[in-house]
């Protein structure tokens, strides 16, 4: 089937408008994609985090689908308690049984650091729900600070940049591939630029046999420091510069999706973003070459796992 | 922003707290569409429809739902919520859109929907 855009823009918007969220903020684009994408009506739990405190101020909400909130880092236990009640309920013939699709949105925040450990037990134990990952790297909306996804060298409010240390000294944590290896179904990388991707994604995670996942780069002008406009610009160049490849696992095997990946230099994402200008202003500075070396490395072995062989069942 | 259409129920009318639910429950789906984000806007979208494909990029790139479109074809802009990020512009293939200073002039030459968003309150 192919996607049209024409098609989708006849379905009624479950993300509204009047929300808080930044100009150019790409977390609600992105929303808005993965809701429209949907087959099934969704209940979706929210996370704490920019998407959180700017579409739920009291007594308003942007959103035309159940939604539940409970804390920063139990959001993937909150839908993990709606799905099994929801089975429980229609059991004892309490609810009608039809098709409904649970869905997290969380950022990297309550991804990444605080709500690890919560997400990680709702993989094993299997439960039925799309988790997605609204990856802006770094706690945004309480004034950008560092979280285990943010990149090497990047300025943040508590990641200086300056004589003694060169922004954050820390490569980011490979979230995706952590979450592949719980062995769930479906787990993805995608990025704000490339609905189309994004999209599929949804569809295939909605149709997986369990739980799915997928992390979505969603540029933050504000904290990357760049114009609003530039936002769709910038999550492609993160894309073709190999800081953030989109690909696929789908039980077990890895594959690339979308066209014409790594095929820039870093310097071309870094440029973009002022948020790596004290090294940027110097094209010969030794934090470059680093991330460059260490994003190749990494590409290698994505490729190496893309072409691994798996075994037949 | 003197010149902005003002909504016809402000941020300050909440409300009283008999009228609030159990445990803060919202039970007005999308309600914050009453907030008026379009007086964040300093340079606002002008859209040529002489040019326009309707080809819908600018509708799925808005951050703020911006696009009006009826029968798969975008027919204008919500003022009263658009934000003036100018990602539409950029994004659009045909470069049929340009962000002009937010001016009532401006706005005026700009078919839109917020007004009609406002009254279907
Ligand atoms: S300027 Fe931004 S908020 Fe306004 S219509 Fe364009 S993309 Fe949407
Ligand atoms: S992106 Fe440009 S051509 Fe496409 S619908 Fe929007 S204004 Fe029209």
């Amino acid at each position: 089937m192919t996607l049209k855009l024409r098609d989708l823009s006849l379905k009624p918007d479950l993300f509204g408008n009047g929300h808080g969220l930044c100009a150019g903020c790409a977390e609600p684009v992105s929303v808005r994609q993965i809701l429209s994408a949907l087959e099934n009506p969704p209940v979706v739990a929210l996370a704490t985090g920019c998407l959180e405190v700017s579409s739920t101020r009291f007594p308003d909400t942007t959103w035309k689908v159940p939604l539940i909130h409970s804390a920063f880092e139990n959001s993937a236990t909150t839908i993990s308690g709606v799905e099994a009640a929801y089975k429980a309920l229609v059991r004892k013939g309490r609810m009608e049984d039809r098709p409904l699709t649970f869905v997290v949105f969380a950022g990297d925040g309550a991804t990444y650091d605080i709500g690890f450990q919560w997400l990680s037990g709702a993989l094993e134990r299997g439960h039925k729900f799309v988790y997605v990952c609204l990856n802006n790297e770094g706690y945004m909306n309480t004034g950008i600070q560092r979280s285990s996804a943010t990149l090497l060298g990047a300025w943040t409010t508590t990641t200086p940049s300056g004589d003694a240390r060169p922004g954050k000294p820390e490569w980011h944590k490979d979230m995706t591939k952590i979450v592949a290896a719980h062995g769930i179904p479906y787990v993805a990388q995608a990025a704000s630029h490339n609905w189309k991707d994004l999209i599929t994604k949804v569809r295939k995670a909605e149709q997986a046999d369990g739980p799915a996942f997928i992390n979505v780069l969603t540029p933050c002008d504000r904290g990357w420091r760049f114009e609003p406009e530039k936002t769709m610009e910038v999550s492609q160049l993160m894309v073709e510069a190999g800081l953030w490849p989109l690909y696929e696992v789908v039980n077990g095997k890895y594959k690339m999706t979308g066209a014409r990946q790594k095929k820039r230099p870093v310097i071309d994402a870094l440029l973009s973003q002022k948020r790596f200008s004290h090294i940027t202003k110097n094209a010969d500075d030794a934090t470059i070459a680093g991330i460059q070396a260490k994003v190749d490395e990494e590409w290698d072995a994505l490729q190496a796992l893309c072409n691994m062989p798996v075994a037949a069942e | 922003m003197s010149s902005q259409p003002q909504s016809e129920q402000s941020r300050s009318e909440s409300p009283l707290w008999q009228q609030i639910q159990p445990g803060g429950i919202g039970v007005n789906p999308g309600s914050t569409d009453r907030v008026q984000t379009g007086d964040w806007r300093t340079e606002v979208p002008v859209v040529d429809f002489e040019r326009c494909t309707h080809c819908m990029i600018c509708w799925v790139d808005c951050p703020d739902a911006s696009f009006e479109v009826a029968n798969a074809k975008l027919i204008g802009v919500d003022l009263k919520h658009c934000k003036g990020c100018g990602i539409c512009a950029q994004v659009c293939p045909v470069k049929c859109i340009e962000m002009v200073p937010d001016s009532a002039e401006n706005r005026e030459t700009q078919p839109s929907n917020g007004a009609s968003s406002e009254s279907a309150k």
